[in-house]
Parts: structure tokens; C-alpha cells; sequence
């Protein structure tokens, strides 16, 4: 069969399964602008930069078009190029232009596509409105006056993590990518991922700095700073410096952070070797129990709110262990305050992390001790480059050296956490050596870039079937199937973010899927080059279980709680108020929170709303509702008088009220 | 007046049961609860998330795409000032100032304090040939200037006076 072909500027381009002609067009290697088309999400065609001529089709959006064979095509007459520069300008007239001051600046693409285009003057009045930052987020600092309106964070949140946290509202000349109700970012369902932060082409949503703190930490004489490097870090900051994604810079960060004054230079792998042998434990113990299966993986953040919010009930089944971050942030309080003799307030634990979500970690209130946290700042890689560079460091040209010990001491099984598969196999790698002496150590079904991916796993006699998602739609998926019973897990793996950390809403930007898979290649080539990949190796973790920790002081130090929560801060609403001052009082409170909807809430509001009036109660009883009272599992949940009634039914509820009005003795 | 809020709230039980909860009839269940509460309040946006599996920025997203939806409670009299081309030729700009002066309304505070009177501006009624017009809740005023605004004004106070 002859192959398809297009012409595209006088070249012969064979078509192979490109998405649309913007991919064949790409192939041929022109550059053809565009705001928002990214491979991952749907097409939307609405930023129209990527406008080409079709012999006898006239203009049309590449994006949005299929490759024909045939098609004779023109990225750059003169029409189009007029077009291009009329849209770029049409932009600009209506951004907030104050671009020297951006966080987004040098990494800009309207910035670099102006540029590309030769856009030298705007040829429109000004008409950009300066609104409010949104600045209620500890993870993403939103500047609404900076938006294009290409709605790719929209897509990104709603499509890749399912969780639709912004939206176009209003219409025409008004519309605008914005929260629900106006709210901040803080006070809303965003799970902090930071996706939409990479997507973002232009300033409208940066990552929350910390930058200037953690100098101000270093400044101060009075303060011991510390550093914590998340894997991911070594493998992707390189980027910022001109290496290839992937490239292992271990060294030369270590070189730098000691160099800028931090005072000691340890690795977040030492806490993730924790992780795995507590997990593990928790693992191998619930297993043989058959109890709280599936376990979930509770390392991603991103991860532990999407479960608070939308999947209370199965929140037991979260495993109680902290974040490596985290774990590393009170065990080197609890050491470090002890060995160095210094209070916590004077040790600052700073965490260099892939990931926008753990600021937000940081500052969960189950991560403090009498208000003060257990990692101080969490600066993104994109933040440490920035400090680097503000530094004047030439990353290059720097010396290689160590962590210091024994908080820079890690295993393999550390390392791949970054990677979307990671946690599994190293958790595995603990488990196979606890069931069988001499079990394999290589668990290479969980990596790749596959979103989903599920294995059965022999060790000895014992099966045990994983599953490891990335993407918070995965995982909706996922435990979608799973709760209806079609699926069943031993282990499930979870990570917002597509292919894991090294894919971060804090990492160097790169469109498409190979930069992610060198920096996931680079991580497993770490775990090769390691004395040991088996976390319980570890032989400083070792000596802190033996030396530091009694099993309830591990408890303490390396294990958490979750709790239900709210979607969005909200005040109860009143139903239905009492109109009599005088007499009886009925005060009901109904939770209509997603768990309490599923599992009969409205019904319940409403036979009660039928009883109240058949027995002429109406004017007495005042009704609320509010969304969640966070006692998910026992939904349906009524307040009834003060008295919280679980598992609520009608008639529970009805011989309740009884009850209080004194209705059951007259009976 | 409060328990009627909780007539309506059942009201919009029945209406998420009608459409089955299925996030495709967003806009019909929007428009069958606005006929209960005259508005769209914010909780029960919420509550429409919950129920129909989106999220609520979704729902807000479609309620303020549409004019026909309104997230704040409106005066008793919702006054709509047409300002399409042949009205506005022929001066609505100059009612609609006498009207923002007399109830102290903007474009920013669109509703009175006291709840009577909401004052808006529509594209085009379609009733090009009485421009300028003014259309107070069903009933339609054309051919308006500065004056038969004032006594069409004073009328609708002098009748919530008696009625009051």
C-alpha cells in the first residue's frame, strides 16, 4: 500500500498515527505556536496560533484537524503570519503586562512566542484589568490578571485529576477561568497537585515561592538550617542548567547547598527508607490479618486530600505512615534538637521536594508539635534553581560531594519512590525478603509510563495482587471498580501526579512524555549504582530503630491520622427555622456531605420533613443542613437536640424526637 | 417565609430525583430550582454538585454563563432598562441614570437594600418600535423618557405604601 503523505511547506510528510495535523506538522519540524494544545488533555483549538492554509480548505486550526493524505499545507503565508501576530498583540493589549516582576518571566510563552514572531509593537489600547492575586493557597498563587483564557489548567484538572477545582464562568468579553464561587484556592477542593501550574503557558498560576524565607533562615545566626532533597530533585533540576532530563546532579546539589549555607545537607531518601520498612510492616501485618485491604500508599499529598474529600470510607484502608518528608521532618527534630542541644524553633528542617502539594503537607496540623512544624519550607525544584541562579552559582562547573551523615544515608528501595511504581517495589522488595529468604528483589512489572498498571506477584506460597496508578482519574478509576467489587487489590499505589513525582507540579516544564521517562530511567539507574536496595539494609535506619526508636516512639514519630473534609469551607444553611420563640425546641441538623448523600441523606430529609408536618411540628423545629460534618463513615449523620444520632434512619431519627418532645411517654 | 424555604428545599430533592441526577440536565435542574428560590443560592449549588457527581465550580461555571440565572436575590420589582441599539439611540442611557440616582442602584449594586427594587440592563427586548423601554417584572413600558420614569416609579411606592 502506498503511504499516506501530506506536503507541508514544499516537504513531503508521511503520515503515519498522528493525533492531528499539528502533530504531523511538529514532525516535519516546524514550530508551530500554540497556548493550548497539550498531547495529554483534550483539544480544545481555541488559542488559534496553530492556524495554517489548506490547498482548497482554506485557514484551519491544525490542531483540531485530522492529517489527510494529500493535503497540501502552509504554516507561514502571509495572511497567516499577519493573523498570528494580530492575536499575539490582541493578548497582550488585555494581560497585565508587568512582566519584568512575573514569577513566569523567562519561562513565558507568550512572552517566547511574541518574541518568536517578531511582535514589536501593540497596536491596541491597554484594556487589562489588574485583579486581586489569590494568594489563600499554600501551594499555587493564582493572578487572574495574568490568564489567556486557553482553559488548559481547567482541562488538566478536570480531565487528568478528575477533581474540576476551576472553571470558565461568565460569558463573552466577561469570561474567566475562576473557583467555584469565587473563592481562594485555600478554601476550595484543589488537592494542590500543581498540574495546572505546568500547564499554565503564561503567569496566571505560579507555584507559592518560600524562597525568601528559607534565606532568611539561612541569614540568621541564631538558626540551624538543615536541607532535605526529595529523589526526584536529582534527576530533573539538571534541566534548569542545560542537562538532559534524567541526568543524576546528586553531587553537584550537595556542592551548591552547602555552598549557599545550609548548614547540614541530608537526603529525603533516608526518611523513605522509613517508609518502606513501616509500610511494609503495616503491610505484611495487615495482610496476614486480612484485614483494612486494599492498603493505599499515603506518600503523595495531592493523594491524602483527594482520599479525605471524596473517599472517606475508605480511609482506614490509607496506610498510617507518613510521608517520607514528613518522616524525615520529625524524626530529624526529634534527633537533631536532642544530639545539637537546641530547641525546635532553632532547627529549621528545609525540604527541596518535585511537588507543589507538600507545602501544603507541611503545614497539616497532624505535622506539628505545639504549633511548630516538622519540615519548616518546602521549596519546589524550580524554586531551588531560582535560588541557585540568584546565587550566582554556575551549576556546571561545580565540585561533586556527599550528604552528611546519617540523615544522607539511603537505599535503591529510597530512590525509585520518585518514579510512579516506585513505592510498590520497594515496599515489595521488604516484603518478598520478610515471606522468603532469597526472594527476588526486581519488581519491573510496576515501572513505565503506563497511568494504570496491575500485577499478581508470587512470593513463595504466597499471592499477593498490586495495582499502581497515577493520575488522581486513575485512581478514581480504579477505586471505582474496586468498591464495586470487580476488582480486587492487596496493594494499591497511588500518585497524583502522571508518572509519579519526577512528573511534580514543582519540576521543569517539558511537553510530552519522554523527559518523564529519562528522569524515571535516571532514578532506576541510582537504584543500580547503591550498595543496597532493600530498606531494612539501611544500616543507619538500623541503628536509629535500635538506638532512638521503642515501638511507641516510632508510633509517635512515623505513623498519622487521617479525617474527612470538606470540599469547600462552607457555613451550615438553614432549611427550615423555627417560627415560635416560646415552647419545645426541635433543632435537627442533617449532613448532606458526598458520603452522607450516597448513603441516604435525602431521603431521610425528606420522611422527616413529612413527619414534622403530619404531626404539626412545623413551626418549633428548626432544620439545618451543612456539608460534612466529617463523620463520613457513619453516614447518614443527624444532629438531633445536641445528640448525634449515626447510621441514621428514619425511624431512628423519628423515636428521637419523640423522645425529646416527650411524644413517646403520651403514647 | 422560612419554612417555605423548606418546601423549596424538598422542591429541589424532587427535581434532582426527576432528572435522575444526571449532570447532562445541569441546566434544566438550574432552571427548575430558580423557579423555587427566584435565585440561585450558593449551597444549593453545591448541593447540586453533590448530587449530580461534578464539581461545584462545574455548576457555577453554567450559572453564570447564562443571563437567565441569577446568584443573588432580586427586588420585588426587577426593572430591565433595554439598551439595544434603537433604544439606546433614542436615549435609555438617560433613564437608566434617573433610575440609578432615584434607587441608589449601580452596575456593581444591582438590588436595594429594603429588597424592592433590582435594577438591570438588557441587549434587546425585540420591541425596537417603543423604544426606549422599560420593562418592570411582566409589565412593559414603551415610548419612555426622564418624567414618565419618575411617575412610574412613584406609582409602583405609592402602591406598597397602601399596601403595606
Amino acid at each position: 500500500m502506498k503511504a499516506r503523505t501530506a506536503v507541508i511547506d514544499n516537504a513531503v510528510v508521511v503520515i503515519e498515527d498522528e493525533k492531528n495535523l499539528l502533530e504531523l506538522i511538529r514532525k516535519a519540524n516546524i514550530e508551530l505556536p500554540t497556548f493550548c494544545y497539550h498531547s495529554e488533555i483534550s483539544v480544545y483549538g481555541a488559542c488559534r496560533m496553530c492556524m495554517v492554509e489548506c490547498e482548497g480548505r482554506g485557514i484551519i486550526p491544525a490542531c483540531s484537524t485530522k492529517a489527510e493524505d494529500g493535503m497540501v499545507i502552509r504554516t507561514n503565508t502571509k495572511r497567516i503570519r499577519e493573523m498570528r501576530k494580530m492575536i499575539i498583540e490582541l493578548m497582550l493589549a488585555s494581560h497585565d503586562t508587568s512582566c519584568t516582576t512575573c514569577p513566569k518571566s523567562g519561562d513565558c510563552r507568550l512572552q517566547s512566542i511574541a518574541k518568536q514572531l517578531g511582535v514589536d509593537a501593540v497596536r491596541f489600547k491597554q484594556m487589562g484589568k489588574v485583579e486581586p492575586i489569590d494568594a489563600t493557597s499554600d501551594a499555587i498563587l493564582r493572578d487572574p490578571s495574568k490568564c489567556i483564557l486557553c482553559g488548559d489548567c481547567v482541562r488538566v484538572c478536570n480531565e487528568i485529576q478528575s477533581v474540576g477545582a476551576l472553571d470558565f464562568a461568565y460569558r463573552g468579553a466577561q469570561a474567566k477561568v475562576v473557583t467555584c464561587f469565587n473563592k481562594g484556592m485555600g478554601e476550595i477542593e484543589c488537592v494542590n497537585c500543581g498540574q495546572c501550574v505546568k500547564v499554565c503557558p503564561v503567569g496566571a498560576l505560579t507555584i507559592k515561592r518560600q524562597i525568601n524565607e528559607v534565606w532568611d533562615a539561612i541569614y540568621d545566626k541564631s538558626k540551624t538550617v538543615v536541607v532535605q532533597i526529595a529523589p526526584a530533585v536529582r534527576v530533573s533540576i539538571g534541566e534548569h542548567f542545560g542537562y538532559e532530563p534524567g541526568t543524576t546532579t546528586v553531587g553537584k546539589i550537595v556542592t551548591a547547598l552547602r555552598r549557599m549555607g545550609f548548614d547540614k545537607v541530608y537526603d529525603t531518601c533516608f526518611g523513605a527508607d522509613f517508609t518502606v520498612v513501616e509500610e511494609g510492616k503495616e503491610f505484611l501485618e495487615r495482610f496476614k490479618k486480612g484485614e483494612k485491604l486494599p492498603q493505599f500508599t499515603s506518600c503523595c499529598p495531592a493523594w491524602v486530600k483527594f482520599a479525605e474529600q471524596y473517599y472517606p470510607e475508605m480511609l482506614n484502608n490509607l496506610s498510617t505512615c507518613k510521608s517520607p518528608q514528613a518522616m524525615f521532618g520529625s524524626l530529624c527534630k526529634d534527633k537533631l534538637t536532642r544530639e545539637l542541644g537546641i530547641s525546635r524553633k532553632d532547627l529549621v528542617v528545609v525540604s527541596i521536594m518535585p511537588c507543589t502539594a507538600k507545602k501544603f503537607e507541611a503545614k497539616r496540623e497532624e505535622f506539628k508539635v505545639d504549633g511548630s512544624p516538622d519540615v519548616d519550607y518546602v521549596l519546589t525544584t524550580n524554586e531551588l534553581a531560582l535560588m541557585m541562579q540568584e546565587s550566582g552559582i554556575e551549576f556546571s562547573k561545580l565540585e561533586l560531594s556527599s550528604f552528611d551523615m546519617p540523615f544522607g544515608f539511603y537505599t535503591g528501595g529510597a530512590v525509585i519512590f520518585g518514579s510512579s511504581g516506585g513505592v510498590s517495589e520497594a515496599v515489595l522488595r521488604y516484603a518478598a525478603a520478610s515471606l522468603q529468604k532469597g526472594a527476588p528483589q526486581e519488581f519491573k512489572q510496576f515501572r513505565g509510563n503506563d497511568g494504570t498498571k496491575v500485577a499478581e506477584i508470587e512470593i513463595g506460597n504466597v499471592s499477593l495482587r498490586l495495582a499502581v496508578v497515577s493520575g488522581l482519574s486513575n485512581a478514581k478509576k480504579l477505586i471505582d471498580r474496586v468498591r464495586q467489587g470487580k476488582e480486587h487489590y492487596d496493594l494499591i499505589e497511588v500518585m497524583a501526579c502522571r508518572g509519579g513525582c519526577i512528573n511534580g507540579g514543582g519540576q521543569p516544564i517539558t511537553e510530552g512524555k519522554a523527559a518523564v521517562s529519562e528522569r524515571s530511567k535516571g532514578l532506576y539507574d541510582n537504584d543500580k549504582m547503591l550498595a543496597f536496595h532493600m530498606s531494612a539494609e539501611n544500616p543507619y535506619l538500623q541503628q536509629i530503630y535500635h538506638e532512638d526508636l521503642t515501638p511507641e516512639k516510632a508510633h509517635e514519630l512515623l505513623h498519622t491520622g487521617y479525617e474527612n473534609r470538606r470540599r469547600i469551607t462552607q457555613d451550615d444553611f438553614v432549611l427550615s427555622a423555627a417560627t415560635e420563640t416560646a415552647g419545645s425546641k426541635l433543632s435537627l441538623n442533617i449532613c448532606f456531605g458526598t458520603s452522607c448523600f450516597i448513603r441516604g441523606a435525602q431521603t431521610l430529609y425528606t420522611q422527616l420533613m413529612d413527619y414534622i408536618r403530619d404531626k404539626g411540628l412545623e413551626s418549633q423545629t428548626e432544620f439545618t443542613a451543612s456539608f460534612c460534618g466529617k463523620q463520613c463513615k457513619m453516614g447518614p449523620v443527624m444532629v438531633i437536640n445536641g445528640k448525634t444520632l449515626d447510621h441514621c434512619t428514619t425511624e431512628l431519627a423519628v423515636s428521637e424526637i419523640e423522645q425529646v418532645l416527650g411524644l413517646a411517654v403520651s403514647q | 417565609m422560612s419554612n417555605d424555604f423548606s418546601v423549596k428545599f424538598e422542591r429541589v430533592c424532587d427535581v434532582l430525583d426527576k432528572y435522575e441526577n444526571n449532570p447532562n440536565k445541569l441546566i434544566a435542574i438550574l432552571q427548575e430550582i430558580q423557579e423555587e428560590y427566584a435565585y440561585l443560592p450558593e449551597d444549593i449549588m453545591t448541593y447540586v454538585a453533590t448530587a449530580l457527581g461534578i464539581s461545584p465550580g462545574q455548576v457555577f461555571g453554567v450559572a453564570t454563563f447564562y443571563s437567565h440565572f441569577t446568584l443573588e436575590p432580586k427586588g420585588k420589582y426587577v426593572i430591565k432598562v433595554c439598551d439595544g441599539t434603537a433604544c439606546h439611540v433614542k436615549k435609555s442611557e438617560e433613564i437608566l441614570k434617573v433610575l440609578e440616582k432615584e434607587l441608589g442602584l449601580s452596575s456593581k449594586v444591582k438590588t436595594s437594600p429594603d429588597s424592592l427594587f433590582t435594577l438591570e440592563t438588557v441587549a434587546c427586548l425585540g420591541a425596537c418600535g417603543l423604544a426606549p423601554v422599560v420593562v418592570v417584572n411582566e409589565d412593559v413600558h414603551g415610548a419612555m423618557n426622564k418624567d414618565k420614569t419618575l411617575a412610574m416609579l412613584a406609582k409602583i411606592r405609592e402602591e406598597e405604601k397602601t399596601h403595606a
